[in-house]
């Protein structure tokens, strides 16, 4: 037997969206309430006292910067728990006794993550349109985004799963590092509005770009140019694989 | 009969600098039962971790049906089912689901007729819906057992099968294993009681300290190593051995009721009839005769303590 091992690609990917399935409800209905909740409070009680960003209306503005936040912590945390949990339990042995090579394991996990990270992003975007009316500028270029930052971030959340040795490890970088830059990457305000020097500052935190470049998909601009969003993207994924194909060559915390 | 996995050379060391295998070269024979018994650290699950591929080896090649474990992972991968030794289950899972995602990750096409065959003769069809956090751990092992066979592997590893398990349940996996073995499955186990080796083993391997000490028929092995015990039931008590019999160091055993002598069957002269003799000449009567073969566990002992002394 040789050649690519597609079913055990449907198996693991199978695997996994069944476990999102039993925790279904949490699963769907915390997007749901965690939107509202900003709507009311950052749409609603705020943004009412606030005008415009950029010629667009503050709860409109939002929307693109609360569908990542939710697909970066989504991704990373779905991804890093499908591959942490059978470290943890034990189960890791038959995947490594199986034929199925490093890059099989990848698309299986990373596709599982993203799939229910694309979903958390798609039910975002909907409960938004029952608070305010947006319109997508550039739609096919949305969900190419949407695609391209969930794959990002759960290749990184695999990395991550592989790294964490203990359930602290796995909740700290995401808690530490993600929530932080999200909050200060623009997620809820355009980096025009801060002075000097954290706006200059501000231009070092990668999800900067990652924001800005959705947010341009939605209103056709952002804090920065598209191409820079894009090379973030690219650079942010390009670093994933090789840091991923390190460590299945190495066996890196998988094999002694 | 051919060989179905071939060892040769192979080493291990871990990044602690601990060696777990000192270059082994073993031949596993299609169809047999072979058990690798050695202590605990022996390195048996290191040698069974590398032919399955959970453990990198560091040096030697180790080929199943014909496939290189590491150039050719996926066939090798392929002819091989592995039971670990500790229960690591999918707790929350049904059980027909965990048997039925093993044949997929093994890139076989799906069979549901194969799969309510393996369940059903591990008796695991009633059960085929409940979650695996409900079994008890006699039918979770089983559970393991079914991932294990699930892509019809023509070689079958069992690390310490028995573990824990209690006297029943430990004979239901005796008989399990031997019902395996009628269907044509090379079964490999490893294991520190020595019972079960003696029970179901064509051949017996020893390892220890990452060495193989000895390969061998069971039979042969325990005629070959084996000693006798003869143990004499006095007619009236001795306080003390005799000087007399000093030479075949004999033991004085209940009270001072019996002499106890060890030999060795395979030795020209076993020292039996002299022995009896010099009683006779010392004037000390006896009721009663009786000898014992060794098991294979005082064998297994005796090979490790041997090794250790050297």
């Amino acid at each position: 037997m040789s050649g690519f091992n597609y079913r055990a690609i449907w198996a693991i990917y199978k695997f996994e969206l069944h476990r999102f399935r039993r925790t279904l409800l949490t699963g769907l209905l915390v997007p749901v309430i965690t939107t509202s909740l900003y709507f009311v409070v950052f749409g609603g009680a705020i943004g009412s006292r606030m005008t415009q960003i950029d010629g667009i209306p503050y709860a409109a503005f939002i929307v693109p910067g609360l569908i990542m936040m939710s697909m970066f912590t989504e991704s990373i945390f779905n991804a890093s728990f499908g591959i942490y949990m059978p470290k943890f339990t034990g189960t890791i042995y038959e995947l490594l006794s199986a034929p199925v090579s490093a890059v099989e394991t990848i698309i299986a996990y990373v596709g599982a993550a993203a799939t229910k990270s694309l979903i958390v992003g798609t039910i975002i975007f909907v409960t938004a349109h029952l608070f305010v009316d947006i319109r997508v500028a550039h739609p096919l270029a949305m969900v190419a985004f949407m695609v391209l930052i969930a794959v990002s971030f759960c290749l990184f959340g695999f990395i991550l799963g592989i790294w964490a040795q203990s359930f602290e490890q796995l909740q700290v970088i995401p808690l530490l590092l993600i929530m932080p830059m999200t909050f200060l990457g623009g997620a809820f305000y355009s980096i025009h509005m801060l002075a000097e020097p954290w706006r200059t500052i501000t231009l070092f935190n990668p999800i900067v770009y990652l924001i800005s470049g959705f947010r341009w998909t939605f209103f056709g601009r952002g804090d920065v140019g598209i191409e820079f969003s894009l090379l973030f993207v690219a650079a942010m994924l390009a670093l994933c694989l090789a840091i991923i194909g390190w460590m299945f060559r190495t066996g890196y915390r998988l094999k002694k | 009969m051919a060989s179905i996995i071939t060892v040769s050379g192979l080493t291990k060391s871990y990044a602690s600098g601990f060696q777990a295998l000192r270059g082994v070269d073993l031949e596993i024979e299609e169809g047999e039962i072979f058990a690798l018994l050695g202590p605990n650290g022996a390195g048996k699950t290191t040698m069974i971790s590398i032919i399955c591929g959970n453990v990198r080896p560091t040096g030697g090649s180790v080929t199943v049906a014909g496939h290189d474990i590491v150039r050719d992972y996926r066939g090798s991968r392929s002819a091989i089912g592995l039971v670990p030794q500790e229960l690591h289950t999918d707790a929350f899972e049904r059980v027909i689901d965990t048997v039925t995602f093993s044949r997929g990750l093994f890139g076989k096409p799906r069979n549901d007729a194969y799969i309510e065959k393996i369940l059903r003769d591990l008796s695991l069809w009633d059960k085929r819906h409940s979650k695996i956090l409900e079994l008890s751990g006699g039918m979770k092992r089983r559970v393991m057992i079914a991932k294990a066979l699930s892509h019809e592997p023509r070689v079958l590893f069992l690390d310490e099968p028995t573990a824990g398990v209690d006297v029943e349940l430990r004979r239901d996996m005796w008989k399990l294993i031997g019902e395996l073995r009628q269907t044509g499955v090379t079964i490999i186990l490893t294991t520190h009681y020595i019972e079960e080796a003696e029970e179901m083993a064509d051949r017996v391997g020893v390892i220890n300290r990452g060495e193989l000490v000895l390969v061998e028929e069971k039979t042969a092995l325990m005629k070959k190593l084996g000693k006798k015990t003869l143990t004499i039931v006095l007619a009236e008590p001795l306080s003390a051995v005799p000087p007399e019999l000093g030479e075949w160091q004999v033991a004085l055993k209940a009270d001072g009721h019996e002499i106890e002598y060890v030999f060795d069957t395979q030795a020209e002269r076993t020292g039996v009839s002299s022995l009896l003799r010099k009683l006779g000449d010392l004037g000390i009567g006896y009721k009663d005769l009786n000898t014992e073969q060794s098991s294979l566990e005082d064998i297994f002992v005796s090979l490790v303590h041997r090794e250790k002394a050297a």
